[in-house]
């Protein structure tokens, strides 16, 4: 076989390229001969040896770490070395006194995120594919892209400081419902509903690009045909329009669905406090308390499994789902 | 556009594009008003911002510039100006010599395992690690603490490298060829060849590095525990905005107590955001081209 390479590799017009690389497709990418592949493109297989290096640290390394999330972690004995307790560490979370509070916070949120913010880009996207006035259309997604340019840290930071006794939200709610301004955060139940408004403003204009784009490539003839079918615009936006962008919305439909349990840790350990602790806590943000600042690794990280575990589900369903529904799906 | 004339305006059609545009100007000020309040209570009179209720318009009284005169003086905000500066730059050449490496090796070479590999790493899209595993194996690393922790852990990822790749597979064999007949190794063959057509891709990856480290506080927050000196922006404007934070920094250079306090706060917004929404509507058809290119992908 080596053999045969060799004489291969003096003709350049054939299976091999001067450089030693192989051209052709198909079967004849297989390396017949691995150690030889390596030597001639040894530079290309330590630059993948580099990549592969990398995630096996970074993402695959975590994932034999989550091993501690059934011992009695010790950062001394290491995670090889430390007892191993079985499911201790998840009974602990589900017989805690939390587990109610973060489990429904978590779901109210995801959900309310979902059920809100999912078709608000697509509706803004579709009004503002209605306009034809270009500068008016081009102005208001300039600035509708904005705040998603305004870091958690401030833009949390403005939410906090609005919805406070005084602040302008909570001076507007106030007036609207003939009370007096007090801190809306603290309020039962408020907390889901700011988190959510305020990722809107956030991602509206933002989320909107993909579906603004995919808006643009629709076939100009099908309006045309639409329309010689009597079709107004209002049947042409339901029949025509929708169903083109559809595949786009399945796809980021999938996408959430995968996320719609992990709610970010960072904007609401931004946002919440010990005195909405009740209504704001969620899995992510006390898996931080847990494992970062009270250093109990064991159970953060069994709360931490527990949690990716469902989003991989959600996400392995809607996308099984959607395959069979509508015959899209990611993989 | 073409097509708008063949239409004769039907009264709900007119209904419909007035509720579209009192809508969308109404998004719009949304998303205005908010900056414009911090803009103009950063120059308000600091007595009257203090018992000032609801959203300011105006500067209150007379324009005052104190309050920048105080956050010029303020060393901690301007030491994270130039951390996430440091962090900023570091992490442009690490992800952009990182992923450049990657999208090559995934599209050029014609060897056996190539895809094989490249469904590996893209499962750590479907699961991973979370949160204390990963800090974990930083810890182990002995990067905590470090400038490292910061840069290193994120600086690859998996949609960069699959926008990177399908950018570099749109380049013919015959240059990378022609170039190695020349005498050209790989890394020319990348970084001089390949890498100067797929200039777009590269920026749309280069500004996505830089917002969202510009963005980033949760690594500081997890990983910077010891190392105060080294927070990037986003900490020390946390730690100027958040009452919860600000008691643990009592030893602050800024005397809170102060009328100003509150200007102080909104003068610190000012001068860490502006510059990015400054920068913003130039490089918006970067990130338009961005959003677009990932979702075809995707």
């Amino acid at each position: 076989m080596a053999k045969g390479k060799k004489k291969k590799e003096l003709d350049p017009n054939q299976a091999f390229a001067p450089s030693g690389y192989r051209t052709g497709g198909g079967i004849k990418n297989v390396p017949h001969n691995l150690l030889l592949d390596i030597k001639r493109n040894k530079v290309v297989y330590i630059l993948l040896a580099v990549i592969l290096a990398y995630f096996a640290i970074f993402n695959y390394a975590p994932m034999v770490g989550l091993l501690m999330a059934f011992e009695k972690f010790s950062p001394v004995k290491g995670i090889f070395g430390s007892k191993w307790v079985g499911l201790k560490n998840f009974k602990d979370f589900f017989e805690g006194p939390y587990v109610g509070r973060l489990i429904r916070n978590t779901i109210a949120i995801g959900v309310l995120d979902l059920v809100i913010n999912f078709p608000a880009p697509i509706i803004f996207a579709l009004i503002l594919n209605e306009i034809h006035q270009k500068a008016f259309k081009k102005t208001i997604q300039t600035v509708s892209y904005m705040p998603y340019f305004i870091s958690a840290v401030v833009a949390c930071g403005l939410v906090v400081k609005f919805v406070e006794a005084g602040g302008p939200v909570s001076m507007m709610v106030a007036k609207l419902t003939g009370t007096e301004s007090a801190n809306l955060l603290n309020k039962k139940g408020n907390f889901w509903l700011i988190y959510v408004l305020q990722n809107m403003w956030q991602g509206l204009g933002y989320g909107s690009i993909i579906y603004l784009s995919a808006l643009s490539s629709v076939d100009q003839e099908l309006y045309e045909a639409a329309y010689v079918d009597g079709a107004g615009k209002w049947k042409q936006a339901i029949n025509v329009t929708i169903p083109s962008i559809m595949p786009m919305i399945i796809m980021m439909l999938i996408l959430r669905m995968g996320a719609i349990f992990s709610v970010g840790a960072d904007k609401i350990i931004l946002l919440y406090g010990p005195a909405n602790y009740e209504f704001s806590d969620v899995i992510n943000s006390y898996v931080y308390r847990m494992g970062i600042q009270e250093t109990n690794y064991s159970l953060a990280s069994a709360v931490g499994l527990f949690n990716s575990i469902i989003g991989t589900i959600m996400l392995l369903t809607t996308n099984a789902i959607s395959k069979r529904v509508s015959g899209t799906s990611m993989f | 556009m073409e097509r708008s004339y063949k239409y004769k305006t039907s009264p709900s059609r007119v209904i419909f594009l007035i509720f579209a545009v009192l809508l969308l100007v109404l998004i719009g000020l949304a998303c205005l008003l908010p900056l414009w309040h911090v803009i103009m209570a950063s120059v308000s009179d600091p007595t009257a911002l203090n018992v000032s209720k609801g959203m300011i318009l105006y500067p209150l009284k007379k324009a005052d510039f104190h309050a920048y005169k105080l956050i010029l003086q303020y060393q901690k905000l301007w030491r994270g100006y130039r951390n996430t500066i440091m962090y900023c730059a570091l992490s442009c050449v690490i992800t952009g010599v990182m992923t450049v490496i990657a999208g090559y090796v995934f599209s050029r070479n014609r060897f056996f395992f190539r895809n094989t590999f490249m469904l590996i790493i893209s499962f750590t899209m479907l699961f991973n690690g979370g949160m204390i595993p990963t800090y974990m194996v930083i810890r182990k690393l002995h990067m905590l603490d470090t400038v490292w922790a910061i840069v290193v852990p994120g600086c690859l990822s998996v949609f960069n490298i699959l926008i990177m790749r399908t950018s570099m597979q749109g380049i013919s064999d015959a240059l990378e060829e022609a170039a190695r007949l020349d005498g050209a190794n790989d890394f020319i063959i990348m970084f001089r060849i390949i890498l100067p057509l797929c200039k777009a891709t590269f920026a749309v990856v280069m500004l996505f590095t830089i917002v969202g480290q510009w963005n980033n506080f949760m690594s500081a927050l997890l990983y910077l525990g010891h190392r105060k000196d080294l927070y990037p922006l986003q900490m020390e404007l946390r730690a100027i905005l958040y009452q919860s934070t600000k008691e643990i920094t009592s030893a602050s250079d800024v005397d809170t107590s102060s009328v100003y306090a509150r200007a102080v706060e909104y003068a610190a917004i000012v001068v860490s955001t502006l510059p990015i929404l400054v920068i913003y509507p130039f490089v918006q058809k970067y990130f338009v081209t961005g959003m677009t290119i990932g979702a075809v992908k995707a």
